[in-house]
């Protein structure tokens, strides 16, 4: 049951790299594949229907964390403290600047606003994981900026895949810039974090295979499977990292003293073999509603 | 001062800070998603222009209640480690059960129907408003469960100083969290219902538009309905308090010593006889605890420490509550009996009601203070000390950095949330599209 519901609590972090990870890198794109304001626009509304369902794949992770391994969860969040509080500031500017930017008089603030908002989660959750899995500040500036680069490759081949037009060219090209910084940082950090566990070794090989496959599918312009690659790439990373926390959530605590006692985690079994597949299916139902390319109104 | 007292303040800033948004959310979305239902069934125009408008009003003030709803779910591990520990167990489940089974709906329903206007059939579409709507009510279910388990802990046992859940059905169904809900999700409603007034009303003094009429008069209902399940709610909620909360409903009152045939105070000095006792039990001559006497059984109980909430504030938030939120029904009582049968609003009450839009919010802030400082000195009553709480290993200076960073950047958007909030006010509905122009052929707009 313990071991359940790591994966659950894995499988909810995964999905919120995944989907917020290119949510993150497209906010911070927008400005620059954007050459004017309309073209802004369009990107941000490749993301507008589902960044706040994407969000709370977060908020889930972090709810469930907290009800089936109590111990984990505030030990996690206590001792990354001023992090997760910048954290919290970026998702705060962030979420406002989305909802605000198309009715107030001047968007700039909501521009600075979402950029900001959008890269001090993207490289604080990889700073933030990192040290926890090699402890110092090296390694954490390192996964920062792996997660940051990684956030604007799959933002960048997001938005290439559902853009048409200049947004959708200049997007590829910034998948191509943003791709050549992501994969030297993803073979050191992922060959880091490969050196000190042998668990994770082979999730984090298959994530730089991923990558490498992402950048050449952007080159010839297969959009989709291009940012199937990325999303790979994300969630193998996510599992590498995973693997490894098995063996220690955090230092000195096993997951079975963090654990929430065996009743507690058979009711929320029976909650989330109810609840996940209806939430699953009308997330996906929301992609497919717009899964039409954005493009600029005539 | 040290990291416990910045701690409980960061608690008490964000929590009534993020108090704000919710009602609005929780009220408005249920009345934008009526007025589209209006418009669905009637196909009147000035229904979609008053759905389109107060919807716009709603998501300015959604996106708050999210951003500030965030630092909520982190703040207890974040500051409150040694509570998480020992709470998780039991108050893990309903949080995590609030973001599966109504935070999702209401994010995935809302960005849908934000982004769907002409993506979806209109049926799907009122669907959407309503699920998003549906949401944000499920969600103050879940948050007040877990919140009526701290003030009256049901369905577990102590194990090796943690909490364990032995009925997850006692802590959904907990007599604290079914008074609580309906009074809070009530409050939410004249929250929103003061709003929707004050709004109409501004623009009643402006235009002859028949339109905000209408929408001031469903405002009304909405407004004293809401107060009527509120005050029953309320009473309810003072009655177990008699039973469950003792420590709060005497300092509440003001009441020092065990006292038969209590009298209620309405402001030190002035009391009403017996009227206590009445509130709390249905008999004039019951024996309502006084603090002092309390003070001495928990003491017995408990060993030596003080057990008194700050007096001063749960008495005055009590009656802040009261005088507000009775004041805000009573005005749209008031309001309903001077605009029945097509009579149209007096200029004097619809300027009133504009100048009544803070007394609602002021009430439920002072309610939340009552519930939430009565509580003290525990964070799980009987069970665990708000001292002993606090995380052990986060600094002073952690907390004041944090502290300091949300007051500011807080202050700053609630600024900027009040100068948007006014300006879309006073830009007023869209005028109604042309007719000729079939909308599956109006290109999507962007939203953003």
């Amino acid at each position: 049951m313990i071991d359940l519901w790591f994966l659950v609590i894995a499988f909810l972090w995964t999905g919120y790299f995944v989907l917020e990870g290119f949510d993150f890198g497209v906010g911070m794109l927008a400005p620059f594949v954007g050459g004017d304001d309309d073209e802004q626009r369009q990107s941000l509304q490749t993301i507008g229907p589902v960044w706040d369902g994407n969000e709370v794949w977060l908020i889930t992770a972090v709810g469930a964390m907290f009800a089936a391994f109590p111990a984990w969860y505030s030990g996690l969040l206590s001792s990354f403290y001023l992090p997760v509080v910048l954290v919290l500031a970026g998702l705060i500017v962030r979420g406002v600047g989305l909802e605000w930017r198309g009715k107030v008089a001047n968007p700039a603030w909501c521009d600075l606003g979402i950029v900001v908002g959008s890269a001090l989660p993207a490289f604080l959750w990889g700073a933030i994981f990192a040290d926890l899995l090699l402890d110092g500040a090296l390694p954490a500036l390192l996964g920062g900026a792996f997660t940051l680069a990684l956030s604007l490759l799959h933002g960048a081949v997001f938005l290439a895949l559902r853009t048409e037009g200049r947004v959708r060219r200049r997007a590829r090209v910034a998948a191509l810039a943003t791709g050549a910084a992501a994969l030297p940082l993803a073979v050191v950090a992922l060959s880091t974090l490969a050196s000190v566990s042998g668990a994770a070794t082979v999730p984090a090989l298959a994530a730089m295979a991923a990558l490498a496959a992402a950048a050449a599918l952007i080159w010839r312009r297969r959009e989709g499977w291009a940012f199937t690659a990325t999303a790979a790439g994300i969630a193998l990373t996510s599992a590498a990292v995973f693997l490894r926390l098995k063996e220690a959530p955090l230092p000195g605590l096993t997951l079975a003293e963090a654990a929430s006692a065996p009743y507690t985690l058979t009711m929320l079994t029976w909650i989330g073999l109810i609840t996940l597949p209806f939430v699953l299916a009308y997330q996906a139902w929301t992609y497919w509603v717009f899964r039409k390319r954005v493009a600029l109104p005539r | 001062m040290d990291a416990l007292d910045l701690a409980r303040w960061q608690f008490g800033v964000t929590t009534v800070y993020h108090f704000l948004f919710v009602p609005l959310t929780i009220g408005l979305g249920v009345f934008v998603a009526g007025l589209q239902t209006a418009w669905h069934r009637t196909g009147k125009e000035h229904y979609l222009r008053l759905t389109k408008f107060f919807g716009k009003l709603f998501l300015i003030n959604f996106a708050m209640g999210v951003v500030t709803g965030i630092v909520q779910e982190f703040q207890f591990g974040m500051n409150w480690s040694e509570y998480s520990t020992f709470v998780g167990d039991v108050f893990g489940a309903p949080l995590a059960m609030e973001a599966l089974l109504a935070f999702f709906m209401e994010s995935t329903f809302l960005g849908l129907w934000i982004f769907g206007w002409d993506r979806l059939p209109k049926r799907v579409h009122l669907a959407c408003i309503w699920a998003a709507a549906i949401g944000s009510n499920l969600s103050a279910y879940f948050i007040l469960a877990a919140n009526a388990w701290m003030k009256h802990p049901v369905g577990y046992e102590v194990v090796d100083g943690r909490a364990r859940m032995t009925d997850l059905w006692a802590v959904l169904t907990n007599s604290t969290a079914l008074a609580q809900v309906p009074h809070v999700i009530g409050a939410a409603f004249i929250v929103a219902g003061g709003f929707v007034l004050a709004v109409s009303c501004w623009w009643l003094l402006r235009t002859r538009d028949g339109m905000w009429r209408g929408a001031a008069r469903a405002a009304l209902v909405m407004t004293a309905v809401a107060g009527l399940v509120v005050a029953g709610s309320g009473d309810l909620s003072g009655k177990l308090a008699y039973e469950q909360q003792p420590m709060k409903l005497a300092s509440a009152e003001g009441l020092e010593r065990d006292t038969a045939g209590a009298g209620f105070t309405l402001v030190p000095g002035i009391e009403i006889p017996k009227v206590l006792s009445f509130l709390s039990t249905g008999d004039l001559d019951a024996t309502v605890q006084g603090t002092e006497d309390i003070q001495r059984r928990l003491e017995e109980r408990f060993g030596p420490g003080d057990y008194r909430p700050d007096q001063s504030v749960v008495f005055w938030s009590y009656r802040v509550m009261l005088a507000f939120g009775l004041s805000t029904v009573g005005l749209s009582v008031l309001g309903l009996w001077l605009t029945r049968r097509r009579r149209p609003m007096p200029r004097l009450l619809a300027r009133l009601f504009v100048l009544a839009l803070p007394l609602p919010l002021l009430a439920v802030i002072a309610g939340w203070l009552l519930s939430e400082v009565g509580r003290q000195p525990w964070t799980v009553a009987g069970e665990l000390l708000t001292a002993a709480s606090v995380s052990p290993g986060v600094s002073l200076t952690e907390v004041a950095l944090s502290l300091t960073l949300f007051t500011l950047l807080y202050g700053g958007l609630a600024v900027a949330e009040a100068v948007l909030l006014v300006r879309h006010v006073r830009k007023g509905p869209e005028e109604p599209a042309p007719a000729e122009v079939p909308a599956e052929r109006l290109e999507p707009s962007l939203m953003y």
